[in-house]
């Protein structure tokens, strides 16, 4: 069974009932567990799970330090293209936003690579939005040829694609892909996706099968958290992990927490979280399994990141840009969204260390794959 | 005094029985000293995590002691042919024929793939490198590990990082009663209690990374692994008495031969 069959046999308003129903029988037994089910996960982000909060804090961080250890991983985005053919209602990038549209060209590519080889990275995640003919399959082959040897290791957050188009790639050097579900309520994915080839919900949510065939060694999931509701949409994010990591094994998963910030659109939030059930958010996915990394990126605060450092956190992005061509020249008006952790990646290094941490900037070679 | 013996291993003889790994530390310097607290002669590095063409590493530079024998592992590949290739680029980096190979597919439990270790492990001792493979206590492998030239076998004790100590202890026994390489204990290993009893049991050497690394005073933990592996080793030589929880029987079941 795909996962797709698997999502269709579970309805979202029962799931939902479920989760608000736990009981604090159910959070005690997911905490004492060793190994921990969907219906456990269930109990930590529900309410209920809300007084034993700071329990789940302590289980986290003892087991993401047995796991990782002192480390955090760093890696920094390369935004390479703002064109998007795209309407999702609540992006920057929207195609009916009326910013300035720009795609870098292998020059520009290179001067934004100095720029972030001063800054010390050597884990680059390349980002476009979804324009197949300027920023699509082809370009990111070409960009790959010409990045592989300035990186240890390369990944994306682009369109999904065709597992061959994803075996072509790792071929040549791709380590790990990113591909966030933004809601698996599919009807409302619908209507924050109305047209253009996101539009196609199944094709997204199977991105990660497709991945797992084309042998990537790393797959990011998530949803977009402001949608729909956090609990239920994250229960899915669980799901889908639990599914992904019994049919493709030989993947590691990582997971992120994107909340929805201001942008140039005037799209708001329908679901907020706080930074409270964040916290309860990330410690479940800790308890609920004990090898997969949990990134934060510069969407959150600096406050806020320095304290998750001990909760489980094991990857962060610095002193990001999230617009074409910005690390080598500041222009604020192609950015998706605004950052909030807006300090430069040394800053960063000196805080993780400072909380008794080491900044690991290599974790890969471009040989060992 | 009895002295623990040392340990041959390839072209070397190590006085400590206790190796160490290099991952998981607050910083590279917290790392220097917890090894150095050690006693640690034989560590192992992952190559994923060095640059090994930058002369100026900061990890690999603060390893660089005259009795630190340097073991770089494969951490992260997922085939033989990748092991290979890796295990060669590091030997011409690194000037070092020795290598630990680790071969995980499985990137969540980081559990060894014995077949592919087994034709990577052929390889290799075929191009003249001192192979020392990660394996499960698995004792048909470890034979057959040795029939290919293998330096040592490195049996998990339970899953890596795990601290759940000797979870395999039934067929670590069976390996260590009929290996004729060392047997270095590596995985699992959470407490100094766990390093001195794979000593007491027979394995020639424990590897120790994240009991280490992750206690709140890693130095003084090194210290500690390392004086339980000295005791365990003297103990053996000592000859620990026999267990018994009751007194001699009080009337002999074989009295009637006399």
């Amino acid at each position: 069974m795909g996962f797709y069959e698997l999502l269709q046999s579970h309805d979202w308003d029962k799931t939902k009932d479920d989760i608000y129903s736990k009981s604090s029988n159910d959070v005690v037994r997911a905490l004492e567990s060793d190994q921990l089910t969907v219906d456990d996960f269930k109990a930590l982000i529900s309410p209920a799970a809300s007084p034993y909060l700071e329990e789940m804090a302590q289980q986290s961080r003892m087991k993401t330090l047995r796991r990782f250890g002192r480390t955090i991983q760093m890696y920094v985005p390369l935004y390479l293209s703002n064109e998007c053919t795209n309407f999702c209602i609540y992006c920057g990038f929207n195609h009916e936003n009326s910013v300035s549209r720009l795609t870098l060209n292998s020059v520009q590519i290179l001067e934004e690579v100095e720029a972030i080889k001063k800054l010390g990275f050597e884990h680059l995640l390349l980002v476009t939005g979804e324009h197949p003919v300027k920023a699509g399959f082809f370009y990111l082959k070409d960009t790959i040829r010409l990045l592989k040897e300035h990186f240890k290791l390369i990944s994306i957050e682009v369109a999904p694609m065709d597992t061959e188009q994803y075996k072509e790639l790792v071929g040549l050097g791709l380590n790990s892909v990113y591909i966030y579900q933004e809601t698996f309520h599919e009807k409302r994915y619908n209507v924050y996706h109305p047209k253009g080839k996101k539009a196609n919900f199944r094709y997204r949510l199977e991105t990660p099968e497709r991945l797992g065939q084309a042998g990537a060694y790393k797959t990011g999931l998530g949803c977009l958290l402001g949608l729909e509701d956090w609990r239920v949409d994250s229960f899915f994010t669980a799901l889908h992990l639990d599914y992904l990591r019994r049919n493709y094994w030989r993947t590691k998963y990582s997971i992120a927490f994107p909340r929805l910030r201001p942008h140039v659109g005037s799209f708001q939030p329908n679901s907020i979280i706080s930074d409270r059930e964040l916290v309860q958010l990330i410690c479940a996915y800790r308890l609920f399994d004990e090898n997969v990394e949990l990134s934060l990126s510069t969407r959150e605060s600096a406050k806020f990141r320095d304290r998750l450092v001990h909760l489980g956190i094991t990857t962060m992005s610095a002193g990001s840009s999230t617009e074409p061509g910005g690390y080598a020249n500041k222009n604020r008006s192609l950015e998706q969204f605004s950052i909030s952790d807006a300090r430069s990646p040394e800053e960063v290094k000196n805080q993780i260390q400072a909380a008794g941490y080491e900044a690991v900037w290599k974790d890969w070679d471009s040989y060992l794959q | 005094m009895i002295k623990a013996q040392p340990l041959k291993l390839g072209d070397k003889e190590f006085k400590s029985r206790l190796f160490t790994g290099t991952g998981k530390f607050s910083s590279n310097q917290m790392m220097e000293d917890a090894i150095l607290a050690s006693g640690s002669e034989l560590v192992t590095v992952a190559l994923r995590r060095v640059d090994i063409h930058d002369q100026t590493d900061d990890l690999l530079s603060h390893l660089k002691h005259p009795h630190i024998q340097l073991l770089p592992n494969t951490s992260g590949v997922r085939t033989a042919k990748e092991a290979v290739f890796a295990a060669q680029l590091a030997r011409e980096a690194l000037g070092t024929n020795w290598v630990k190979l680790e071969i995980h597919p499985d990137p969540r439990y980081l559990l060894p793939d014995s077949e592919e270790t087994l034709k990577a492990t052929r390889e290799l001792v075929k191009l003249g490198f001192i192979v020392l493979p990660y394996i499960q206590a698995d004792p048909v492998l470890c034979k057959k590990l040795e029939d290919v030239g293998t330096a040592a076998v490195m049996p998990l004790g339970s899953p890596i990082g795990s601290n759940q100590g000797l979870q395999t202890r039934d067929f670590l026994r069976i390996i260590i009663e009929q290996s004729n390489v060392p047997v270095i204990v590596d995985a699992g290993i959470g407490v100094p209690s766990h390093a001195a009893e794979a000593i007491e049991m027979g394995a020639d050497a424990v590897l120790v990374n994240t009991a280490i690394a992750v206690s709140d005073d890693p130095v003084a933990m090194g210290h500690a692994f390392r004086l339980a592996v000295e005791a365990g080793a003297i103990a053996r030589k000592a000859k620990v008495g026999r267990k018994s929880m009751i007194a001699e029987a009080s009337s002999p079941l074989t009295s009637f031969l006399d």
